[in-house]
């Protein structure tokens, strides 16, 4: 056997001693948890990650799907802004209207060029007196520096994300089981909101957010031995509940499934969120932002191309890169592609010439020299029951 | 050769004779790196191989490889059982998740491979 294409490092047998002097990779606060239960660790935006664990990818995201798991998302950035005309400034720079979130709520939103290309794609939430914005980690440096830049006078922004760790428990069963680790009304905190509060006794920021296609909370928290002491808290709990720890290869296909954009493969500088089905998330009326007039012209004269999910016909699987025929002629390229666990095919993400990017299309993808038969479906390809 | 008489490759798989032909599938070691297989692209019956030549690819969740033939022959028969669940392969790689039977040209092709013995050495260099 060879490896090609997407080919994980097995990282496994790096002693914590010398992982991050010999592979320059930053380690979260969880990582000896993740070698203690037999992850395997990859490289990841300046970080060792766990992909999966000995459960394995499928089984992980299964047990998201059917039940709960629970994720270190500990390598995603966090940046804080504080200060008067904080929430105008941040406004002035995201599609998305953020001006008018309540207290205590969060909202999802791009961050873009003055042409309409995409910096990231961010969480901004509201607290009574500061902006926090939850970053992809791959981004941390670029959005910090953008936003110094950006931001004007005024506003001040501090970087923490070294300093927060972050904890995602996601699946239908996650809310109920984190109640009984809390002394919070769980129940009550809506969809996109945060409450501060504790689980497990140790204080955290609790989040009805995350990234699965599933109801879930994720868990901010500060100083590294309490996230210890939360991770290990929810994993003894958690236990004989059927609480089971889930790496970033689940993550990719738990969200590949729900559409959920990834930066750098469905999104980056080159597309706008116009063409990235992100149209819910421009809000024009009345309000100008960074890329606002770029995206306005955009919307008015239709874009080019269009981020569409589709579905492979055979079992083959759709990876990044690989281009999409329409009659032998080629219309597109896919962004993401995987393994569905959930419908036992391969789904992707690709973007797709404008004229024929209309769901129900049969269209053949080529995946490494053979055409295989998928259909543009719509998205996302699964939501949750109810 | 009798009794547990496997051979494996540098490349990771294995081969079995049993009644004159070759069973050839992917060690324990080789599924543990793949993760979960999702996907397999495999041989037509009657196809013939040289050693080292790819008989096909095996993906995973993460990772696409290559499977190569560990002597040269035709192939005889491909695991029917695969078509449906590639995920035979992770859950018993040595016995029900053989991938195809070869019919071989040389067993003086096999000398060549390794012992378990030898394999279990060279994988424990590799980690």
């Amino acid at each position: 056997m060879a490896g090609h294409g997407c080919r994980v490092r097995p990282g496994r047998n790096l002693s914590a001693l010398y992982a991050e002097f010999v592979t320059g990779d930053k380690r979260t606060a969880l990582y000896e948890e993740h070698l203690a239960a037999g992850a395997k660790m990859v490289p990841f935006a300046g970080y060792l990650m766990p992909i999966e664990y000995p459960t394995g990818i499928v089984a992980e995201h299964r047990a998201v799907r059917a039940g709960m798991g629970m994720f270190d998302l500990s390598h995603m950035g966090e940046l804080v802004v504080a200060g008067p005309g904080s929430l105008e400034a941040v406004d002035r720079l995201v599609t998305n209207q953020v001006s008018n979130l309540e207290m205590w709520q969060a909202r999802y939103t791009p961050l873009c060029r003055d042409d309409g290309g995409i910096i990231d794609d961010v969480l901004v939430y509201r607290f009574p007196d500061h902006i926090m914005l939850v970053v992809n980690a791959s981004n941390i440096e670029k959005d910090e520096a953008w936003l110094r830049d950006r931001l004007g006078q005024g506003p001040v922004l501090r970087n923490v994300s070294d300093d927060v760790s972050l904890i995602a428990v996601q699946g239908p069963r996650a809310s109920e089981f984190v109640q009984r680790l809390s002394p919070a009304d769980i129940s009550s905190i809506a969809y996109y909101h945060f409450i501060d509060g504790e689980v497990a006794g140790v204080p955290c920021v609790i989040s009805r957010t995350g990234y699965t296609g599933e109801d879930g909370l994720e868990l901010y928290m500060e100083r590294p031995e309490r996230a210890r002491e939360l991770w290990r808290s929810l994993a003894d709990a958690g236990r004989d509940e059927g609480l089971i720890p889930v790496g970033l290869g689940a993550r990719d296909t738990l969200r590949l499934e729900a559409g959920l954009a990834l930066y750098g493969n469905d999104i980056s500088d080159q597309t706008t969120p116009l063409e990235a089905s992100l149209g819910w998330t421009v809000k024009l009326q009345n309000r100008e932002f960074t890329g606002s007039d770029v995206l306005a012209r955009q919307r008015d004269q239709g874009v080019g191309r269009k981020l569409m999910a589709f579905s492979m016909i055979d079992r083959s699987i759709p990876r990044p890169h690989y281009r999409v025929y329409l009659d032998g002629k080629e219309i597109g390229e896919v962004t993401s592609g995987s393994f569905s666990p959930t419908f036992n095919k391969g789904i992707g993400l690709a973007y797709i010439e404008a004229e024929q990017a209309k769901v129900g299309k049969a269209v053949d993808i080529e995946i490494r020299g053979h055409r295989h038969p998928a259909e543009i479906v719509k998205k996302p390809i699964y939501s949750r029951p109810g | 050769m009798e009794g547990e008489a496997r051979r494996y490759a540098r490349t990771h798989e294995w081969i079995l004779m049993e009644d004159g032909q070759a069973a050839v599938g992917i060690s324990e070691y080789a599924v543990q790196e793949l993760g979960d297989i999702v996907y397999l692209e495999l041989p037509e019956s009657g196809r013939t191989v040289k050693a080292g030549e790819s008989l096909g690819e095996i993906e995973s969740v993460k990772a696409v490889s290559d499977f190569y033939a560990p002597v040269s022959g035709e192939v005889l028969e491909v695991n029917p059982a695969l078509q449906d669940k590639p995920e035979l392969i992770n859950e018993s790689p040595l016995t029900d998740g053989w991938i195809v039977k070869l019919q071989i040209e040389n067993p003086d092709e096999l000398e060549s491979l390794m012992t378990r013995e030898a394999y279990d050495a060279f994988v424990a260099e590799q980690t």
